[in-house]
């Protein structure tokens, strides 16, 4: 692990010790009003949940390329597993399903691992799109076709292909990158998920007019833009990881911010039209992995792409 | 050692916690009633109940199905020490189950017969019945296995991945003088009632079929 990954890997350990002493004794001072009690107890189960995910990582970037690929292509493997568990596929979609699990999800990741761009950027959009309908019609079901071919490949192009994007950041060969892929990969995630963070703190703190009420009642345009500001200076102040000066680590921060609220409102809208409020409950006080993905399936595509276009070799 | 890889691959595949909604995990002695979607069913509920359980707590199923061959005999035998009874034999049928409740085993059996390909549980069969009256001091708890009809459906040749959850109800016993087809509703209505939890859109319509139908033959 670089140098530059060591300071940010400390910095997070000890932005996460102030933030679980902060919580504590935010929960010590409050009141015995239910619904504050009830947001700072997620708040403290949020807090815990982080200390995991930066503690699991940590492991993987020590481990290398190979091991944060394949940590990344569990959490793809989650996030299906999620959204199929709330999208009512039928029997006749079985096997397109299967497909989408046993076959696109393993070859996406593969692809990174070898390194082969070309066919990591049409795997699921071109193959994907011309098989999965193929396997579907063999069951001649034809009652909703449309709708539930959509389904499969939405949620296999959302959890699989937009979200690869993230780790795919290791395979860019950038000139003046300071430390390397992993520090691009390291920019990504804690600008798309500080974003979140700094929306949630700002929105529950300042939040009033909501942005979208029917679609997601928590997110306000205090919180979006007070919390999305700070988020781009998050991201201007760790230009030292990346090969961007300072204002272009403010630009590509803006991008992922825009990018990962966008993703936020669509999935709760798609959430929504399945009747639920999280997508699952595999990370304590957030809900489902989607839940924390949602921003970062949007986001890594675009910065995935912009890097690519502008600054790779 | 087979098992605990048996279990860590379903829990990969589907998860499959158990929910105690109704009732505690407890040392009586019970039989498990639940609703049958997947060749999984079985493995599911068992990994459900703490391990303390597990070892007391023999899953039913068909023997025409679990000794065809020598893998399926291994992974019903040997490995879950299952009770197998031959499917349309009668009231024979029930000899194995009332041997094993003798010696003290509690039981996980479905009461549908067979797979079904629904959200909600089929008619039962009069097996839980005969069991009910002749064990009155084991508690009957009601199972609903979400899910898990999706991830192996009937027909299919591998499961995919859906989380699937398994919701334990409250225990139900035979009242006095009660007849079979007011228990066997009674049962199903339990199962029903869990599903209802996890697909309040889809049991609410169906419920109010069921208490329909059922009013209508008493």
């Amino acid at each position: 692990m670089s140098a530059p990954l060591g300071w940010l890997f400390g910095g997070l350990f000890v932005v996460l010790t102030l933030a679980t002493l902060a919580g504590r004794r935010l929960v010590a001072r409050a009141g015995g009003g239910g619904e504050r009690q009830a947001t700072l107890a997620n708040l403290n189960e949020r807090i815990v949940s982080w200390w995991a995910m930066v503690a699991i990582l940590f492991a993987a970037f020590a481990l290398g390329a190979g091991a944060t690929t394949l940590l990344f292509g569990l959490v793809s493997f989650w996030c299906l597993r999620e959204f199929t568990s709330l999208t009512p596929t039928p029997v006749a979609d079985h096997y397109a399903v299967a497909a989408a699990f046993y076959l696109f999800l393993p070859l996406q990741y593969l692809l990174l691992w070898d390194r082969w761009y070309g066919l990591f950027a049409i795997a699921i959009p071109v193959w994907g799109f011309l098989l999965l309908p193929l396997i579907s019609v063999l069951s001649g079901e034809t009652r909703d076709f449309l709708p539930r071919i959509a389904k499969v490949q939405w949620g296999l192009m959302l959890a699989v292909y937009a979200a690869s994007h993230a780790p795919a950041l290791l395979m860019l060969e950038v000139p003046g990158a300071r430390a390397g892929g992993f520090g691009l990969l390291a920019f990504l995630l804690i600008v798309a998920q500080g974003s979140d963070v700094l929306q949630y703190v700002v929105g529950k703190t300042l939040g009033r007019r909501r942005v979208a009420p029917r679609v997601s009642p928590n997110k306000t345009w205090e919180g979006f833009l007070g919390g999305g500001a700070l988020a781009v200076l998050l991201g201007g102040g760790l230009w030292w990881l990346t090969p961007f000066s300072e204002p272009q680590a403010l630009g590509m921060a803006l991008a992922v911010v825009l990018a990962g609220f966008a993703g936020g409102l669509v999935l709760s809208a798609v959430k929504r039209s399945l009747g639920a409020k999280d997508w699952g409950s595999m990370v304590e006080g957030h809900g489902g992995m989607l839940d924390r993905m949602d921003s970062l399936a949007f986001a890594a595509p675009v910065f995935f792409h912009l890097t690519r276009f502008w600054f790779a070799a | 050692m087979l098992v605990s890889v048996l279990i860590g691959a379903m829990r990969f595949l589907v998860g499959g916690r158990g929910r105690w909604v109704g009732c505690g995990p407890a040392a009586a002695q019970r039989i498990y009633f639940a609703n049958h979607g997947s060749h999984l069913d079985a493995l599911v509920l068992w990994a459900a109940l703490p391990p303390a359980l597990r070892a007391g707590t023999r899953p039913v199923a068909a023997g025409d199905y679990w000794e065809a061959g020598p893998l399926r005999r291994r992974l019903a035998g040997a490995m879950l020490d299952a009770v197998l009874i031959r499917r349309g034999a009668g009231s024979d049928a029930l000899a194995p189950l009332a041997a094993a409740l003798a010696a003290g085993d509690s039981l996980i059996v479905f009461p549908e017969g067979a797979r079904g390909a629904d959200l909600l549980p089929a008619r039962f069969r009069s097996g839980l019945w005969h069991l009910a009256r002749d064990f009155s001091g084991v508690e009957l708890v009601p199972v609903y296995l979400d899910n898990l009809h999706r991830a192996w459906p009937k027909g299919t040749l591998v499961p995919v991945p859906v989380s699937a959850a398994v919701l334990f109800g409250a225990p139900l016993r035979l009242a006095p003088g009660e007849g079979k087809a007011a228990f066997l509703g009674r049962a199903r209505a339990a199962v029903v009632a869990l599903a209802g939890m996890q697909h309040p859109e889809a049991v609410e319509g169906a419920s109010a079929v069921a208490v329909a139908a059922g009013g209508g033959r008493a």
